[in-house]
């Protein structure tokens, strides 16, 4: 049985002739709404027990509507969701707070507001007080607080029971770095133990450290539901998205999913890694001093050509990378039908394992402006310890 | 409808917590602390007193007490601040609560619950420093008065009747919460609070049956000022009318619940 099934939901923002019409409907006289906005449509998945689900997309998209809609502060206006458990949602830190009474007066407060009764608070203030950290402040009005302590009783009192469900929205960043993983090891806690998390941010690497599935909103449906690396990309390849672009997805050798995008001013004719010797390579040795080979050809006129490089590990989070833009080699009015090649050589300092190269061609600093092709997955190499003491070895050889 | 009690039952807590919060709150912020509430309708008191009461004190018969006119305004004033207390604190309370209605999921009736706890509470120290007041101006207390606690139920349940209806259009049409202090106040000045009934000629002090609120200042009038039985009669025609308005606003919060986080 699944913990969490949203039901075909919809949410439409209703807007009437007049206020007295909406007055009307409520008693069952027949009145049209005059404008329906529909922020969401159509949205259909179901989490099951354990499951840890990134929601991501633009702003607007409708992802807070939807958690909403979870939570049960809003009601769909179409479709349903079904929850079996107990869910919490931090929407927003220290709701519920007031700042002439003590911070214990506010748990108790706050977590009535969740709905315990007082037994339940009590047994909890303890731990409450403890993962605060807030020292004698506890018993102090909460105006003479800080902000950072202010989050951190209010995040101490929103996770100090243990939900089937856990809703985060934009919340893993608070306080301090110390609190911040103090935070976050509490939602893995909780994770471990079975809880279902759902979460809502536009930082990469918590998604992909925390969730096994990621859902992308864009502009009101879903349109990737999968594995967060490779909804990230497309949401990355997204986020570029501009007239006549277009975005696809192909399988990669490896099994993973590569997408690539581009409005096609400019195309990556071709890449290729060569190793300290010159040979075309796949393998290659930890600090081996590697070129990335890549042609580039200019199909339209464009005013000017970055050409920007990414190494990312195995669960797709950024390790390296650069542009021409930040190297001062911006190609300005490149010429039509030309093509360009770029070689650029870099040591591989970076740990044992596998990696994927992205390579992106555009205008500026980043993507964002205009994005002629991105390739994500353009290639992989692999980085190895052993190779290094043999190579030590070929090149003591050849000195002597 | 039953889900909505069974919400506020699972949350009686949070209610009981929120209204001595309230409290802790008004007595934490100042050195007077809950003492400001009780001189705050005091003062309005002394004023009227001060100002009005050698003009109105022959005009109010069947009370033997030089302080007459005192004791009469305290009287009605007790019920005129219950009621505009409740109505006042709803008319804005779901716009005021907006954010937390849009953030955090809880039964949504405990807000109106907690605006009821928290001014009838008010409305009992105020009681209380009253009937001091009573005792200080040297009028006789009895068990007459004990009908001000069925009096007050009434002037509750007539204020959320209201206060209910106006709080949840108010989310939709603002203009309301603009317009109502002043029908208010136009609504207390139409009562007989501050004079006696007797100075409204003749000729139209029937429209005063339309008031309902002149009922049961009336009757507090009747329970603490003269030692008598209220009209139960009248007041009967008040309780179904309070139920009435409970009900329709009841049905109105229902109905506009879902709606009501869509606007604000």
């Amino acid at each position: 049985m699944s913990l969490l099934t949203v039901h075909n939901v919809g949410k439409a923002f209703r807007r009437y002739s007049s206020e007295w019409k909406r007055f009307a409907r409520w008693f069952g006289l027949p009145s049209k709404p005059v404008s329906e906005h529909w922020v969401l449509r159509n949205i259909n998945f179901s989490i099951q027990p354990g499951e840890a689900v990134g929601i991501i997309g633009q702003n607007g998209a409708g992802k807070s509507t939807l958690l909403k809609m979870i939570t049960g502060t809003l009601q769909p206006s179409e479709g349903r969701v079904e929850v079996n458990g107990r869910i919490a949602a931090i929407l927003e830190l220290g709701m519920g707070f007031s700042p002439e009474l003590t911070g214990r007066q506010n748990v108790i407060h706050a977590a009535g507001l969740m709905g315990f009764d007082l037994q339940q608070i009590q047994q909890a203030i303890p731990s409450i007080e403890a993962f605060a950290e807030i020292g004698r402040y506890f018993d102090e009005p909460v105006r003479t607080y800080s902000s950072g302590m202010q989050v951190r009783l209010a995040f101490a009192v929103a996770t100090a029971y243990r939900p089937e469900i856990l809703i985060v929205d934009e919340a893993l960043s608070v306080g301090d770095t110390y609190f911040q993983h103090k935070s976050f090891s509490r939602i893995r806690e909780f994770q471990q133990q079975g809880t279902t998390l759902l979460i809502v941010s536009h930082d990469r690497s918590a998604i992909q450290s925390l969730c096994s599935r990621a859902i992308l909103i864009e502009k009101g449906s879903i349109v990737q539901d999968g594995e967060p690396e490779q909804v990230f990309d497309y949401y990355n390849a997204l986020v570029a998205e501009k007239e006549n672009s277009t975005v696809t997805v192909k399988q990669h050798k490896s099994g993973k999913a590569q997408t690539s995008s581009g409005t096609g001013e400019a195309r990556i004719d071709s890449i290729a890694l060569y190793n300290s010797q010159g040979d075309l390579a796949e393998l290659v040795a930890v600090g081996e001093q590697v070129e990335l080979r890549i042609t580039a050809v200019v199909l339209q006129p464009i005013a000017s050509l970055v050409l920007g490089y990414a190494i990312k590990d195995r669960l797709g989070q950024l390790v390296y990378g650069t542009n021409t833009w930040h190297t001062e080699q911006v190609i300005e009015q490149p010429r039509e039908g030309s093509a360009y090649s770029f070689n650029i050589s870099f040591p591989a300092n970076f740990g044992e394992g596998g990696y994927s190269v992205v390579v992106a061609l555009h205008d500026k600093e980043t993507h964002m402006s205009a994005n002629y092709d991105w390739r994500d997955l353009a290639l992989v190499l692999m980085l190895l310890t052993t190779i290094k003491r043999h190579l030590k070895v070929v090149a003591g050889v050849s000195l002597s | 409808m039953f889900s909505l009690f069974r919400g506020l039952w699972q949350y009686r807590h949070f209610v009981i917590s929120s209204i001595r919060s309230e409290l802790v709150s008004r007595f934490a912020s100042s050195k007077l602390g809950g003492v400001w509430m009780i001189i705050n309708p005091l003062s309005q008191v002394l004023i009227y007193a001060l100002i009005l009461s050698n003009i109105l004190a022959a005009k109010l018969p069947g009370i033997d007490n030089k302080y007459a006119y005192a004791i009469y305004l305290i009287a009605g004033l007790l019920a005129w601040e219950l009621f505009s207390e409740i109505i006042n604190r709803c008319l804005t309370l779901f716009i005021a609560q907006g954010n937390l209605m849009k953030k955090m999921s809880f039964p949504r009736i405990t807000l109106p619950a907690i605006v009821l706890g928290s001014c009838a509470l008010n409305n009992v120290l105020l009681l209380i420093s009253m009937l001091g007041i009573f005792a200080l101006l040297g009028h006789t207390f009895s068990l007459t008065m004990l009908w001000v606690f069925p009096l007050s139920l009434l002037v509750i349940g007539l204020a959320l009747g209201i206060g209910l209806i106006i709080g949840v259009l108010n989310v939709f049409l603002r203009d309301i919460g603009q317009a109502f202090p002043i029908i208010l106040q136009i609504w207390f000045w139409f009562t007989p609070i501050v004079y006696p009934e007797n100075i409204i000629p003749q000729s139209y002090r029937h429209l005063l049956a339309w008031n309902p609120m002149y009922t049961l200042v009336d009757a507090y009038h009747q329970v603490l000022v003269y030692n008598k039985p209220p009209d139960i009669s009248a007041l009967l025609v008040i309780a179904a009318l309070a139920a009435g308005l409970v009900l329709l606003g009841l049905f109105l919060f229902r109905r506009a619940s879902a709606e009501m986080v869509d606007v604000l």
